[in-house]
């Protein structure tokens, strides 16, 4: 067992920012919110989305596995992942982490930073109610950074949900601090 | 439909940039072809005898050698994850890989298969239902990879599990592959029970396939 008696609602425009030591099963929860894991336990629910999509299609799921493949260009992953998602707005990406001059590189010439930026990127690419960010902030410079806040307020103001595992200080307080405590 | 196309034309533009796959295999499949004649000597006779099941033989081990793949990187690069939260359901993702497959690694190798035939003494009124034959069980043939592929995806090395599980579920098609591949006819009762394995494949292998791609992501 990761984690037992794990209680917690997030309104619309809420973040809730999740902490706890290495271990805890912030990565654990994430997934399970996801669809992507097998709670023992308990019940999710989100109210107001689109009820015939599970959570998980109404998600974005960033974590430190990218999704993206290198032999292929900047924007032409950012383009798959726009027409399989149904539709994106390649733009909008490219100018959230400011792709711009990075566009027609493969994928496998970025250093691991600008691999994270093309990877959230997607958050701008399709628009989904709840973001599930796995630590998103490691290796980011401080602009991208400051790039990433940006998008995440604008998603919030927006009526979004958001819920962000994190070791760092945020610059966006967030409306709920979930801790997880160690593994007892 | 288009989302599925975008996902078939991604993994045709990995594999044109990567090389590997196709290269891979055809090379794979010529080696085996021009070594067989070499290794059971210059009888004519002999050769042409056995040339449909040397290369329904070449062609199964040939579409083995990639199988492994078909699932692999996507699984470890969290393709698969960001997959399995689209729109699509991950039994058409699996139709999709598996039709990426058979485009990239078994139609080529059956497209070409009757022309490597001449290296073998393969009967020129052979070529035509020995083409369709092949066409028609290769689509089996990568559906098949896909299962074993999905089923081994997260073991390193899963090579030879993949071997072992969907060998017994090739036995079939080359059986009626290569009956359906002798010269008599071009229609045969081997080409429809093939043609038959083919279309049981396309709706079963999805759907077992997801499943199995499911529990590793849970």
């Amino acid at each position: 067992m990761v984690f037992t008696d794990v209680n917690f609602t997030l309104a619309s425009g809420q973040l809730l920012e999740l902490r706890g030591p290495n271990g805890a099963g912030k990565s654990s929860l994430l997934r399970l919110i996801a669809g992507l894991g097998d709670p023992a336990s308990g019940v999710l629910s989100l109210t107001g989305g689109n009820a015939q999509l599970a959570i998980g299609q109404q998600t974005h799921y960033a974590a430190h596995q990218e999704a993206i493949k290198a032999p292929l260009t900047v924007i032409e992953n950012l383009k798959f992942w726009g027409d399989f998602l149904g539709g994106g707005d390649v733009a909008a990406a490219i100018a959230a982490f400011d792709l711009d001059g990075l566009a027609d590189y493969p994928a496998a010439l970025l250093s691991a930073g600008q691999k994270r930026r093309l990877s959230l990127s997607r958050l701008a690419l399709v628009p989904r109610l709840l973001w599930l960010l796995d630590e998103p902030t490691l290796g980011l410079d401080a602009a991208s950074l400051d790039r990433l806040m940006k998008l995440l307020r604008g998603h919030l103001s927006g009526g979004g949900l958001a819920l962000l595992a994190t070791h760092n200080a945020l610059s966006l307080s967030a409306d709920v601090t979930l801790m997880l405590g160690p593994q007892s | 439909m288009k989302l599925l196309w975008a996902l078939v034309r991604r993994d045709l533009m990995l594999a044109t940039r990567q090389g590997g796959g196709a290269g891979t295999a055809i090379g794979f499949f010529v080696t085996v072809i021009v070594l067989l004649p070499l290794g059971l000597g210059p009888d004519q006779s002999l050769l042409q005898r056995i040339a449909p099941g040397a290369l329904w033989i070449a062609l199964l081990l040939s579409v083995l050698l990639s199988a492994e793949r078909i699932f692999q990187s996507d699984y470890e690069d969290g393709s698969l994850d960001a997959m399995a939260l689209g729109v699509v359901p991950l039994e058409l993702v699996v139709l999709a890989k598996a039709a990426a497959h058979w485009l990239i690694t078994a139609l080529p190798l059956a497209v070409a298969a009757p022309f490597f035939g001449f290296l073998i003494n393969l009967d020129p009124l052979a070529i035509l239902p020995l083409s369709l034959a092949m066409i028609i069980g290769s689509i089996a043939l990568s559906l098949l990879a896909a299962l074993g592929a999905a089923i081994t995806v997260a073991l390193r090395r899963g090579g030879l599990l993949v071997s072992l599980l969907i060998l017994p579920f090739y036995v079939p098609c080359l059986i009626f592959g290569v009956a359906a591949s002798s010269l008599s006819d071009l229609v045969t009762p081997s080409l429809l029970m093939l043609t038959a394995l083919a279309l049981a494949s396309l709706v079963l292998i999805p759907v077992a396939a997801a499943a199995a791609l499911r529990a590793y992501l849970k």
